[in-house]
């Protein structure tokens, strides 16, 4: 039989070197796992609409392509927001899908209203929430506006 | 400490965990065991490795060809910490062969598979195939020119065997030894699915049978006291396998896993390979020529797995101290110098490839290397909104224009650009026209790519490149003429504002030049100057 001190370093050795393994895996797996991609596309603005086409007041759904990152696909796709004129040079788009559980949402022309038929949620022209479930304003698209048309960026504005 | 103690009482008392764990650690070994026998344990921990790299790989992996390689390319190029989980499951394949096989030439260089350990040994030899065929699925998995070409040469061998071949083949998903998606799912499925668990019950039978009949004692063991498992021979383990394991992290950090171009089966000039440890085999073939093929590349290595699967029974004689194993040492010195003469040839006749082998991993995107007119004729595509019928890579009401290169004659196509339906009329002009009238007769395979993927700031200003006519003194992507100078990796000597004044005012920037001055919007300067600065070299 060994020493007990010879005992106890080979103990210590084994749970030593073990721990050494185990966590030389768990790092680099931790990042692989947690970590964002490094995303090497920014977020790109693209026209959606002529500003003079639309009419302050009166909500518009826009449709356009833009490219979207997917993991390791890129795609080109279409996609919709939902564009308020406010006045002369700005303008608000909003993501189309409703903040409560993600439906698509419309706008009631005779209420002047935005509605969300699954549960019931209805949003002021200016994003607030009227009465329904939904937590928080429409989300919004950040937009630019660049002689004369609306440029929407995919990057979202929570309120 | 009280505590952990009664809660270890309690799962004792329920499951027997703590004496279980004891009995295997207190096992007895015989006094000669030592450094000579950690092999097994590193295997394992090899294996385990693998299965451990292999399930984070698959967190991020797309298992049909094409979308393959762009997963692996999303893994190492865009997640941290993914070329090293790559580089650990890569390498450790390697590494983990070469411990199986030190491993078996110590178990056969001590004798240990004598009675009564010959189904050890075979279970061993069983393992040993599975580690190879492990390689052999995994190596397709990348899909790149080097995985695609290297499992057609191994598809068209065993297709080689007379009768059974066409069967082999069908097994294998190929129809007449081409690979594509059905053998990609076969070598997929297998490599996560089928192996594994057969490598897990295997490895569990070869243990148990390791521990029934215990570590093999040589003669002087017989009158020495028995030592126990732990915690010498566990230290000593454990040493090995880190050793092992600190290689393989060096390996993972240091030498960078190749990844070539997308698998390409009309690359005429690939020359396929084997990983390193079938290149003696890849030799081996080329001795056997016309029908003798099947001799080489198929009949030899089966009856070489099964004499090394039947030792035991072709070895009968008494248990001998090493020293006197001279039989045993003969055949491992003749297997280790065939070996590596069959190797050494191998890499001295194989020319060496063409290929980039990092191509894969170098961020340039399909689009990047599209000429301008191709990637301008995107753009008018997606402008006047041809996808809304004519959807990238589905049917929709119109053709799917990826399949196959429009038959429809120019005038036709000329027509119907013009007025694609009946009340619709497009915004495109002539130039637009031609150049789409010459995307869809002759679209490229890196269009095809860059169809749906190129991003819009790019195509835009491919379209600003194409208006002004660019191409007509310069050459991009092989495309233009060369009055002026090539536009190709221009970012790497110029800068966004020598390139925008540039425009403006050629001759501010070089004097002399015969550049005349571009006056384009602040949108159009700035699509075009972002696109030219994003052409590789």
């Amino acid at each position: 039989m060994e020493s007990s001190t010879r005992r106890s370093f080979y103990s210590a050795a084994i749970a030593g070197l073990g721990g050494l393994m185990t966590a030389a895996l768990a790092a680099p797996a931790a990042a692989y796992l947690l970590i964002r991609p490094k995303s090497q596309k920014q977020s790109d603005f693209v026209p959606a609409a002529d500003l003079a086409q639309l009419t302050v007041g009166k909500p518009e759904e826009v449709v356009f392509r833009r490219t979207r990152v997917d993991g390791w696909r890129v795609l080109n796709e279409k996609s919709t927001a939902w564009v308020v004129r406010k006045d002369d040079q700005n303008v608000v788009a909003y993501a189309p899908q409703c903040t409560h559980l993600a439906c698509a949402y419309h706008w009631e022309e005779k209420d002047a209203k935005f509605f969300c038929p699954c549960h019931n949620s209805v949003f002021a022209i200016d994003g607030n929430v009227v009465s329904g479930p939904a937590p928080r304003p429409l989300d919004r698209y950040v937009t630019k506006i660049d002689q004369g048309k609306v440029l929407i960026s995919t990057e979202i504005q929570k309120a | 400490m009280k505590i952990l103690r009664s809660v270890i009482d309690w799962l004792e008392e329920r499951t027997g965990v703590e004496s279980a764990i004891k009995h295997f650690l207190y096992e007895d070994v015989p006094a000669s065991a030592g450094w000579h026998q950690v092999l097994g344990s590193v295997a394992m921990f090899a294996f385990l490795t693998q299965v451990f790299t292999g399930i984070l790989l698959a967190l991020n992996y797309a298992p049909t060809p094409g979308e393959a390689y762009n997963s692996l390319r999303y893994i190492v190029t865009e997640l941290t910490g993914g070329q090293i989980i790559r580089g650990l499951h890569h390498w450790g394949a390697s590494l983990m062969i070469i411990v199986v096989v030190l491993h078996m030439t110590q178990t056969f260089l001590w004798g240990a598979y004598k009675k009564p350990r010959e189904a050890t040994w075979m279970v061993g030899a069983l393992l040993l195939l599975l580690t190879l065929a492990y390689g052999l699925t995994g190596y397709l998995l990348p899909w790149d020119n080097r995985a695609y070409w290297a499992t057609t040469v191994t598809v068209h061998i065993s297709a080689l065997p007379p009768v059974a071949g066409p069967y082999v083949l069908r097994l294998l998903g190929s129809d007449g030894g081409s690979i594509g998606a059905v053998t990609f799912a076969r070598f997929y499925a297998a490599h996560v699915l089928l192996l594994p668990p057969l490598t897990m019950l295997l490895i569990a039978i070869h243990l148990y049978l390791v521990r029934r009949h215990g570590v093999t004692p040589i003669e002087a063991d017989r009158t020495l006291p028995k030592k126990k498992f732990y915690p010498q021979q566990v230290f000593k383990d454990t040493v090995a396998t880190f050793a092992w394991f600190a290689i393989l992290v060096a390996m993972a950090i240091a030498v960078r896993v190749p990844l070539g171009h997308v698998a390409d089966p009309t690359d005429t000039s690939f020359i396929p390979r084997p990983e390193w440890y079938f290149l003696f085999l890849f030799q081996f073939v080329k001795f056997f020529d016309g029908p003798l093929e099947v001799v080489g590349a198929v009949i030899i290595p089966t009856l070489a797995m099964l004499v090394l699967f039947l030792v035991p029974f072709i070895d009968r004689g008494k248990v001998l101290r090493i020293r006197e194993r001279t039989g045993a040492i003969a055949v491992i010195v003749f297997a280790i110098v065939g070996w590596s003469a069959l190797t050494a040839r191998a890499v001295a006749t194989t020319p060496p490839s063409t290929e980039d082998p990092d191509a894969g991993l170098a961020l340039v995107e399909p689009w990047q290397e599209l000429p301008a007119d191709q990637l301008a004729a995107i753009g008018a595509f997606r402008k006047d909104n041809c996808g809304n019928c004519h959807v990238v890579g589905k049917s929709g009401p119109g053709p799917d224009l990826t399949r196959a290169a429009s038959q429809r004659p120019t005038d036709w196509l000329m027509q119907h650009f013009k007025q694609p339906a009946p009340g619709i009329a497009t915004q495109l002009k002539n130039p637009e026209l031609r150049g789409l009238v010459m995307f869809v007769t002759k679209r490229s395979d890196a269009a095809l790519k860059a169809w749906s993927s190129a991003p819009q700031a790019a195509v835009e200003g491919a379209m600003v490149y194409q208006a002004n006519q660019c191409a007509a003194c310069h050459k991009l992507n092989g495309v233009g003429m060369q009055t002026g100078p090539p536009l190709n990796g221009v970012a790497d000597h110029r800068n966004r504002e020598w390139l925008e004044g540039h425009f403006a005012d050629p001759q501010k920037f070089s004097p002399g030049s015969t550049m005349p001055a571009y006056k384009l919007s602040s949108r159009d300067l700035d699509r075009l100057t972002n696109y030219i600065m994003q052409i590789p070299k």
